[in-house]
């Protein structure tokens, strides 16, 4: 069977695990940008237990491996009374994992903010929140947008992860057709495409627009 | 607590001195402005001149001395009748009398220049934008920028950039300006376009103003009294026809022949 036949055959299967890595992708990006923010902006903090906090929320989670941290929501967690469904621990994995390279960003990207702003934005008076929300945030942002093309990439392929808690993802179903079908190259085959779609023709064009959105709002264009 | 009287200055620096490390920026720096006045500061680089400006944002907090801005502490608040040094919320309160420009002119590259001199007015002082838009669209029209209200500041020159910067900052209604070298990044042909509008400040506004300049010639035509910083210290001031005419210190001779024998 060539692959076109085994696509034709199993597109259904194949759509159903490819929404599923979607719509992962999607919830762990949300919650893997809101964690690095949180954990960049409180590494920068003057205080020290919250950057006390963020320094070792960022070693545990990039100092071990993504599929232990799964294990360890899913089956684990349970242990100390915290189920989680399997949907939702695979995106939070993920989601968290992800956050702790992103803060990485965050701060690089707040730090590439020339001085001369903060001082500018404190001449007219501005208090810290306002200074960060309104004038340092949304240079840093637009500086840091390129790395976060490369991890939302890594984050779109570390969803995989999930079928191994047996999250219905486009890796899961394609496991599921080898086993019930022993087409293997078709099948993997077929994954290996569908996820470099994803990757190269959803998440780089998107990122690519949003750069150039941003280039747009400074006046770069 | 408060420095009261008919004659208060606008701004006071009573015995305040800055260091970094070992490193004594300011000693001891007494200077009194006073409202309306002009007052230039010139001497060479590493002489503090700058630090006197960053002191008086609060850019820089200060290692001892009390600054007054309109009789009342900037950098200190009473407390049980004692000056402490001042929290973030009373520099806040105080820091709405001053207003600054700085040599890179350090506008905000996301917005356009419109929206530049609009961000304070409407987030620091709480106006409604179509109020705030009228007062900065006059004071783009001041500094002749209005044509070029809605370019952001990455279209527009040196000169042009500064003059935003300068609307900005008066944007905020301050009763002292602070301007920090605005014309030593600027090429040559365009510190005109600056030092005008700050000639035009000087002549039609009470405003209180500090600069921190190279540029002597303007600094002569301008100001009603020049300070000649040197070492950490006023050196030598006066009104700029005798500092700059007939100069009593060596070091202040020193200073302006080799400023001249450079142009």
């Amino acid at each position: 069977m060539n692959i076109f036949d085994f696509v034709i055959q199993y597109w259904p299967r194949l759509l159903a695990g490819t929404g599923m890595t979607v719509a992962q992708f999607f919830l762990a990006a949300v919650l893997g940008v809101a964690i690095a923010l949180l954990m960049g902006l409180m590494k920068l903090s003057s205080n020290k237990l919250l950057r006390g906090s963020a320094v070792t929320y960022i070693e545990i989670f990039r100092g071990t491996s993504l599929l232990v941290q799964l294990y360890w929501i899913f089956f684990v967690l349970p242990l100390f009374g915290l189920s989680i469904d399997k949907f939702t621990a695979g995106y939070v994995a993920v989601g968290m994992n992800i956050g702790a390279y992103g803060a990485e960003l965050v701060r690089g990207g707040i730090l590439s903010v020339p001085k001369g702003q903060w001082e500018a934005a404190l001449a007219i008076n501005m208090s810290p929140a306002q200074r960060m929300r309104r004038i340092i945030l949304p240079q840093a942002l637009v500086n840091m947008l390129p790395p976060w093309g490369n991890l939302m990439i890594e984050l779109l392929k570390g969803t995989a992860l999930v079928s191994l808690i047996s999250v219905a993802d486009l890796m899961f179903e394609t496991k599921q057709i080898n086993g019930s079908t022993f087409l293997s190259a078709q099948a993997f085959g077929a994954a290996l495409i569908i996820y470099y779609v994803l990757a190269r023709f959803m998440v780089t064009p998107f990122m690519r627009w949003l750069e150039a959105y941003m280039a747009r709002k400074m006046g770069r264009a | 607590m408060e420095l009261s009287g008919e004659n208060t200055p606008m701004v006071s620096f009573r015995k305040v001195r800055k260091s970094y490390g070992a490193l004594t920026v300011l000693d001891d720096l007494d200077l009194d402005i006073n409202a309306g006045e002009m007052v230039s500061i010139i001497g060479p680089s590493g002489s503090g001149k700058t630090t006197v400006l960053r002191m008086l944002m609060t850019l820089e907090q200060i290692n001892s001395g009390v600054i007054y801005v309109d009789g009342k502490p900037l950098t200190h608040m009473p407390k049980s009748g004692k000056l402490v040094p001042a929290s973030e919320r009373h520099l806040r309160s105080r820091r709405a009398d001053i207003g600054m420009c700085f040599q890179h002119f350090n506008l905000f590259p996301h917005m356009t220049a419109l929206e530049n001199c609009m961000e304070g007015p409407v987030q620091v002082l709480g106006l409604p934008k179509a109020e705030a838009r009228d007062r900065s669209e006059k004071l783009l029209e001041l500094v002749g920028m209005i044509a070029k209200k809605d370019q952001h500041p990455s279209r527009l020159s040196g000169g042009q950039q500064q003059r935003v910067a300068i609307a900005r900052a008066l944007a905020m209604r301050p009763k002292v300006m602070l301007f920090d070298e605005v014309t030593s990044a600027l090429d040559p042909e365009v510190i005109g376009e600056v030092t005008n509008v700050i000639r035009g400040l000087v002549s039609e506004h009470n405003l209180t103003m500090l600069m921190v300049t190279h540029q002597m010639g303007f600094a002569r035509d301008i100001s009603d009294r020049v300070c000649f910083f040197y070492g950490g210290k006023i050196e030598e001031q006066g009104h700029p026809s005798e500092l700059f005419g007939n100069p009593q210190r060596e070091r202040t001779q020193q200073f302006l022949s080799a400023v001249r024998e450079a142009v």
